[in-house]
């Protein structure tokens, strides 16, 4: 099936007849499809098929496809990841959902111990086509524990991909690709996306691994944006052309593999780098992607380079505590002129109703 | 019958007594966990599972994966590391594997394969197979979480599993009293639903029995079924020597399941000619494995980067 997104210089894709649907059905969509495609695929985790159905990203899915293929599982996610995994050498395509990233630490012995290294261990005997959707919580006092971004511990491991769409597009295209791949992946939703709106096409399409996207040409900054950080720093870039400063942004899509070119041929350009991750900095997406930068560009280009992520804390309930943990397109915009100016400049612009970030109403 | 079990059980126990005389060389450069003493356990169950079956252990499989027809050349190549070993020279003693015979893995993390292993059965019963899945594992493994997960979704789903429990008392040198509330473990399997059997570990012959009648009732109706056989592990707990001058058991301790072994018990049975045929065999078969792995070279470092994707040559890896 050819892919739109997969042509180098990937851009944002526009096409005005198309429909608009939402980031959960998005996702719905691509499990549907790829399910209908493939007898192999199969849905499950905590209460997939409850009528919530995970905010609807799971909905319809039992009917059309029947309890074997689409259930809801005991509350034990250490087995049932060993069990996916056994579904994968058995052939089957499994796809495992967590509704919040923080419980796949139960599951890490799985994930990192087995799935991530079967491939590799037994000689290239067996694959392990598996795929873990997480996602993370943010707001209304999700807290300390179901708050946190965990992708960085995956990329550090060899043999399991990560990837963390930011639109509904991408959601979609995604997520078929991560079906459809022989390696385990994980898939990282960002619960405020679900909620957002944009254009994806009705027929099945892949957004493969290892491309990212140019979303916003700009030449004097570069702000890579992970997973809701994009849409911050889309909102940055709006707020720095105000005053005059033109960013580009840069949604990697897949984190492991990363596309560093298109990263670093930007940052070539601007000599300016910001990394925005919806997740701690130290040794994290964050920090990998700025060494990267840093090892490639060193001795060619002269470089000005920062990270932002949540506060090195712990996630608060308070809602004045928790808008300082995170980023936001007014801080990620104040940061950037920084970098600029090359000078601490005390600037903060006055929200723009129009550049406001999604609301969000509990309870969850 | 009787020559089968032997000549498998004899096979087993020569080429882990090889890997003992071989180890103090260094060319196995792999920790290996001997199974010998145990052997019987994988014999008797292994005896009755047809080739479609599928077994999962951990990294005390040497008898499982013989026992169930994996390749013996290749098994002592990846001990020695080499290239035409079952994983390329990169798993090592304690990730056996070769699919052709339905040996789907093993683990060096207690317990992890005894999820895999049900995973596999709910993919055989969605295929409406009649195949069955056997899980291997410790007395120590039944302590991890992930059994008692395990077991849950198991009966849960009805799913073809046999798991065995290979209960040799210890988990290193941790005797199973100081590790558990209550030594029955057959029964945390009933707890769940499941109906279990407690066995012994030397009695070759009822073993298989037992897991043909079991096996006949999971093909046909489904549903797991629970062994907890009672064995001994006569070396130390990884290595080739033996153990009991450390104090934690005594020799003492051993001394039935050694004049119980069922090796020279079914020798007994033999007429003497059959039996030095076997032996024979054996013994040049267990040779030349061990020549051939001698022979065998080490992977090209090329390898090294091979297989941590499926994408070839792995260009996604080396970004
Ligand atoms: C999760 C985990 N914890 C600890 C270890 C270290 N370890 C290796 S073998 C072993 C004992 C396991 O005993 P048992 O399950 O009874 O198997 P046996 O060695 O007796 O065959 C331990 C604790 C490990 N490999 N994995």
């Amino acid at each position: 099936m050819p892919s739109p997104a997969v042509k180098p210089q990937r851009q944002a894709p526009k096409a005005p007849t198309e429909r608009t649907l939402s980031f959960v059905d998005a996702v719905r969509e691509a499990a549907e499809l790829e399910m209908a495609r493939d007898p192999n695929v199969l849905v499950f985790g905590l209460d997939v098929d409850d009528p919530k159905a995970i905010q609807g990203t799971t909905r319809g899915l039992v009917e059309k496809f029947g309890p074997e293929r689409c259930f809801g599982t005991p509350l034990s996610e250490d087995a049932m990841t060993g069990a996916a995994i056994g579904m994968a050498l058995a052939g089957l395509r499994p796809v495992h959902v967590h509704i919040r990233m923080d419980f796949l630490l139960l599951a890490m012995n799985q994930l990192l111990n087995v799935a991530a290294k079967s491939r590799y261990m037994y000689g290239g005997r067996v694959n392990v086509p598996l795929v873990v959707r997480a996602m993370i919580g943010k707001s209304w006092g999700q807290g300390a524990q179901h708050s946190q971004g965990l992708h960085g511990m995956f990329m550090h491991v060899p043999g399991i991909k990560v990837v963390a769409p930011a639109t509904p597009y991408d959601a979609k295209g995604c997520l078929a690709a991560a079906i459809r791949d022989d390696n385990p992946v994980l898939y990282v939703e960002h619960r405020l996306l679900h909620f957002t709106k944009g254009p994806v096409p009705e027929a099945a399409y892949t957004v493969e691994p290892g491309k990212a996207r140019i979303t916003r040409r700009g030449a004097d900054v570069t702000l890579v944006g992970i997973s809701s950080m994009q849409v911050e720093c889309l909102r940055a870039a709006a707020y720095l052309e105000a005053i005059g400063i033109d960013a580009e942004v840069i949604d990697p899509i897949w984190l492991s593999p990363l596309d560093m070119d298109t990263i670093c041929e930007s940052v070539e350009r601007t000599g300016r780098l910001i990394v925005v991750d919806t997740a701690w900095t130290n040794c994290g997406a964050a920090a990998e992607i700025t060494a990267q930068v840093a090892e490639r560009l060193q001795g060619i280009r002269d470089l000005r380079l920062k990270r932002m992520g949540f506060a090195p804390t712990t996630c608060p309930t308070a809602p004045n505590l928790e808008d300082l943990f995170y980023p936001n397109a007014r801080t990620v915009a104040a940061a950037a002129r920084d970098l600029v100016e090359e000078r601490a400049c005390g600037w903060l612009p006055a929200e723009r109703a129009d550049l406001k970030s999604i609301e969000f109403k509990g309870p969850f | 019958m009787n020559a089968r079990l032997y000549r498998s059980l004899y096979r087993i126990r020569r080429v882990e007594e090889e890997v003992a005389r071989a180890y103090p060389t260094d060319a196995i450069k792999s920790p290996v966990h001997l199974s010998i003493g145990q052997e019987a356990v994988s014999v008797g169950v292994c005896e009755a599972l047809r080739p479609t079956d599928i077994v999962f252990g951990t990294y005390r499989s040497h008898a499982m994966y013989l026992a169930k027809g994996g390749d013996l050349n290749a098994m002592v190549a990846e001990m020695y590391g080499k290239a035409t070993g079952c994983a390329r020279g990169k798993g090592g003693s304690m990730h056996l594997i070769d699919t052709d015979a339905g040996v789907m893995g093993t683990s060096a993390v207690v317990g992890t394969t005894i999820a895999n292993a049900a995973g596999y059965a709910y993919a055989l019963k969605t295929r409406r197979s009649d195949a069955v899945v056997v899980c291997f594992f410790g007395d120590g493994a039944s302590e991890e979480g992930v059994f008692a997960e395990t077991l849950n979704f198991a009966s849960l789903k009805s799913l073809p599993v046999l798991f065995v429990c290979e209960n040799n008392g210890y988990a290193i040198h941790t005797s199973q009293a100081k590790r558990q509330g209550r030594p029955d473990i057959a029964a945390r399997a009933e707890a769940y639903g499941i109906p279990a059997d407690r066995l012994d570990g030397s009695d070759v012959t009822g073993l298989l029995e037992r897991t043909r009648t079991v096996l006949s009732g999971m093909r046909t109706l489904g549903g797991p079924h629970f062994f907890e056989v009672k064995t001994y592990r006569w070396r130390e707990h990884v290595g080739p020597g033996r153990d009991f001058a450390l104090g934690f058991r005594a020799e003492s301790e051993a001394e039935p399941w050694v004049k119980n072994d069922p090796i020279p018990r079914l020798a007994a049975l033999l007429p003497a000619a059959e039996r030095a045929a076997i032996v024979q065999e054996v013994e040049a078969e267990v040779a030349a494995a061990f020549a051939f792995a001698e022979a065998s070279p080490f992977p090209d470092p090329a390898e090294l980067m091979i297989d941590i994707y499926q994408e070839a040559g792995n260009a996604l890896a080396c970004r």
